[in-house]
This record gives C-alpha cells, sequence and structure tokens, in this order.
C-alpha cells in the first residue's frame, strides 16, 4: 500500500489543499476526494473529452492527469465557469441555443469552448468542429453545439468590446 | 490501476539512477496518454512512475539556425506546433505532431512518448525519420545519440537499454530547396489512428528540375514505422513528375509488409500506401518549391 500525498492546489481559484494516492488520476481526485462532480467519466481513457478541465489554462483529459501532478498548479472545472452574477456566458449561450440534450458530456464541452475561446476568439466553423473532435456528443450530433460557440464567441467579443469602449 | 509511488526528479541523473534501479521497477512518465490507458488495461504494472516534466533538458524546445531543432523529451505536441520557428521551418513535423490526438490529448502528448511508445502507427516516427532526427538517450552509462531511423525494433520495442532515458529529439536545420510533407488515412477527420501514413522528404537541385535526395517513410504497415530507402533512392536524379512520385509510391508498395486488423485490411493499407505516398511526396515537393501544399 503506498502512502497518500499531500497536494497543494488551486482549484477554481480557491487554494485547495488534498490527500491522495499516486495512482488517483485528477478526475477521480476531483469527484471522489474533492467532491467536484461537474466533471464526468466517460471511457477514462482519453477518447470522449466528458473529464475535460483547463491545467493552468490549459486543456487536457482529467483522466490522464495524476492528482499529484497538479501541486502548484492551477486547476478550472466546469463548477467554476459560473460566478455571483450567474452563468458565464458560454453556458447562457449552450442554454439559449439547446447545445446539449441529456448534458453527460457538457461540462467538457464547455471547458473545451472556454479553452478554444481563450486563445481563438474568432474561430471559423471547421475550426471549432476540429476543436471539439475530442468531446464526444452522442445526443445532438454537434450541430447546436457549433451553433452555441459561435453564439458564445459573439457574445464574448461584444463583451470585451464594451470594456475596450 | 495497480498502485505506485510517483517521483518527478528535477535532474536527469536523479531520473536515471531511479530508473536503473530494479528494486524501484519505474518508468518514465511524461505526457501519460499512451501510458495510463496502457496501464489501466493491465499491459504493465510499474512500481514507480518516474514524471520527467520538472526535468529541464526535457522542457527545452529551441531552434537554431546552424544546429536545428532540439525537442526535450517532455515537450507537449501543442507547444511543438504552436512555436513560430518550429511552423516556418518544420512544417512536415507539425503535419504528424498535429494530429496525434485532439485538443486536449495534444497538451499531454509528446512526440518523445509517441517515439518511445513505438507504435508501428505512432505518427511522429514517419516525419522524424524522413527528416533524418536523432534521439539522445542518457543511462547508467552515459549518453548516446541514435538515428531516429533505427529506433524502433518491434511494436512497443526500441532500443532502450534498462533504465536509459529518452532526453531529446534533435531535426537538423532544412537545407533550401527541401520540403517534407506527413499525411494518413483515417476513417474521421480527427481522433484517430492511422490506418496508413506516409512521410515523404524531398531535396531539389537549385533549379528545382531535379530530385537530389529523397526519403520516405510508412507508418502502420510493418512491425514498427518503415524507412523505405530502397523509394527515396530510386526518385535521386529524376525530375520531380508524377510519373516518378507514382514508381517509387509503388517501390514503396512492395516494401509495406501490412496485417489486417480491426482498422483495415492487408489489400486496404497496400492501397493507401500507394495514395499517400504519392500525395506525400507532391507535397514535400511544393514545399522544397517554397509553395504551400494543399491536398
Amino acid at each position: 500500500m503506498t502512502s497518500k500525498t499531500l497536494v497543494s492546489t488551486t482549484i477554481n481559484g480557491e487554494p485547495v489543499e488534498f490527500l491522495c494516492e499516486p495512482h488517483q488520476s485528477l478526475l477521480e481526485c476531483l469527484r471522489d476526494v474533492l467532491g467536484l462532480t461537474g466533471t464526468k467519466e466517460g471511457c477514462n481513457d482519453g477518447n470522449c473529452g466528458a473529464c475535460s478541465v483547463l491545467l493552468d489554462g490549459q486543456l487536457v483529459n482529467s483522466c490522464l492527469v495524476l492528482g499529484v501532478e497538479i501541486e502548484g498548479r492551477a486547476v478550472t472545472t466546469v463548477e467554476g465557469l459560473a460566478d455571483w452574477r450567474g452563468l458565464h456566458p458560454i453556458q447562457q449561450a449552450f442554454l439559449e441555443a439547446d447545445g446539449f440534450q441529456c448534458g453527460f458530456c457538457t461540462p467538457g464541452i464547455l471547458i473545451a469552448t472556454k479553452a478554444l475561446l481563450d486563445r481563438e476568439p474568432n474561430p471559423t466553423e471547421a475550426e471549432i468542429r476540429a476543436w471539439l473532435s475530442g468531446n464526444l456528443c452522442r445526443c445532438t450530433g454537434y450541430d447546436k453545439i457549433v451553433r452555441a460557440v459561435q453564439a458564445a464567441a459573439c457574445c464574448l467579443n461584444a463583451a470585451s468590446q464594451e470594456v475596450n469602449e | 490501476m495497480q498502485p505506485f509511488a510517483y517521483q518527478a526528479p528535477a535532474s536527469v541523473g536523479e531520473a536515471v539512477a531511479l530508473l536503473a534501479d530494479p528494486v524501484c521497477g519505474a518508468r518514465p512518465f511524461a505526457g501519460g496518454t499512451d501510458l495510463l490507458v496502457q496501464m489501466r488495461r493491465g499491459l504493465f504494472a510499474p512500481e514507480m512512475l518516474v514524471d520527467v516534466k520538472r526535468i529541464p533538458e526535457l522542457n527545452r524546445l529551441a531552434f537554431d539556425p546552424v544546429a536545428g531543432l532540439t525537442i526535450g523529451a517532455a515537450v507537449s505536441c501543442a507547444w511543438l506546433c504552436d512555436h513560430p520557428a518550429v511552423r516556418q521551418h518544420y512544417p512536415g513535423l507539425i503535419d504528424a505532431a498535429s494530429i496525434i490526438g485532439g485538443a486536449a490529448i495534444q497538451r499531454r502528448a509528446t512526440l518523445g512518448g509517441n517515439l518511445c511508445n513505438a507504435a508501428p502507427s505512432g505518427d511522429a516516427i514517419p516525419a522524424l525519420i524522413v527528416l533524418g532526427a536523432t534521439a539522445t538517450l542518457a543511462g547508467p552509462h552515459g549518453t548516446r545519440t541514435v538515428p531516429v531511423a533505427g529506433f524502433c525494433i518491434g511494436p512497443g520495442r526500441t532500443v532502450l537499454r534498462p533504465g536509459e532515458l529518452l532526453i531529446s529529439l534533435h531535426v537538423p536545420t532544412p537545407a533550401p530547396h527541401t520540403g517534407t510533407r506527413y499525411l494518413r488515412f483515417i476513417p474521421r477527420g480527427e481522433m484517430d489512428i492511422a490506418v496508413a501514413g506516409a512521410g515523404a522528404w524531398l531535396a531539389l537541385s537549385d533549379d528545382g528540375a531535379m530530385i537530389t535526395n529523397a526519403r520516405i517513410a510508412l507508418a502502420a504497415v510493418a512491425p514498427t514505422p518503415l524507412w523505405v530507402k530502397a523509394a527515396g533512392e530510386a526518385l535521386v536524379g529524376q525530375a520531380p513528375t508524377a510519373e516518378a512520385f507514382a514508381a517509387a509510391a509503388a517501390i514503396a508498395q512492395e516494401a509495406a509488409r501490412p496485417i489486417s486488423d480491426v482498422r483495415g485490411t492487408a489489400a486496404q493499407r497496400r492501397h493507401l500506401v500507394g495514395v499517400l505516398t504519392r500525395r506525400a511526396l507532391h507535397g514535400a515537393y511544393q514545399r522544397a518549391k517554397g509553395e504551400a501544399c494543399h491536398d
């Protein structure tokens, strides 16, 4: 039996300390140790994207990151998107465009969308589809997801223009 | 997954000491996109993972116009693909690195890991072979450099000796009038494993009328990524025509030793080698002329 390791990290902007074993994935740590069940387990081998989180702002599959690896780093999960003002504009866009049905893939797709729009505020449809190729959705057929991402990009760009004016 | 110990050393020396100690039962761990999946499937049960991402030499990505490109073994595909000098000078490497997994995998998967995993379908390997890349390894008995072309010796098997760690890959500076292209076939647009792949590198004479050197390497059609020397040699001294490319592609098809499996039949793979080799040569030719390449 290996002993537990103390991990000091930042999750959704808050400092967090937790104990885990080296073989526990970040996904297991988020869900089973920290109770952050917004991040979903789909395939558990890096194919479906349901467990997508941001690690230091970069999109990763949390099933393929070890919990011990996030020592001193910053993780953003779907729980970190909304704030006291309400839903994040990406979440609002998915709601208005019916960008989900059963919702299981949605946390991962919201996070992947945030990573995309942080990097490329005006993605083409082809770029959106390529970027989301690692996030499987078995309900929507993807079209409504793509429209939601486009709507979110418009909304975020309009908001940043207002700030600049 | 079976429990294991975790170490994240800050130097090559510490990492090699852990990897070389038979008591540790350790394996190197970088992006984990192959290793953790294989461990969950029970293919390996290491007693320790040695996280190599904190070692400076493995986290180095540097281009020098004379010395070429150094890619630390822990450099992610996304880091490589976003690097301006790599985009400018090594578009053939971007062809391969940009299709290893989707956006999330790209941020963890490494070119070094793609090589050490030694899958016959590893997309980075034919591209590295045709570019003439070498691999620097550190072990308990010192450091050595080996050509990537001879690195893989079977499915999942490499020349790495017990305790040896891949430190970096080195890709020579591209000479003028040279071009590289890597292409693969998969049933969907992204996020899949190659049914077959082909990398091509061409060097042209100053006036662009003659091929002075060529290399062709294939993915997923033999127990290892396959360098087909005869296909490249057949192009030397030829004019860069569709006929010459087709003749080289026919030699590549002959050299391929594909199997039938869940991804495709041997006959389909052999057919794909012909198509992909012709297209890769055409793309390499366009790049050697300084043109953008479109399929």
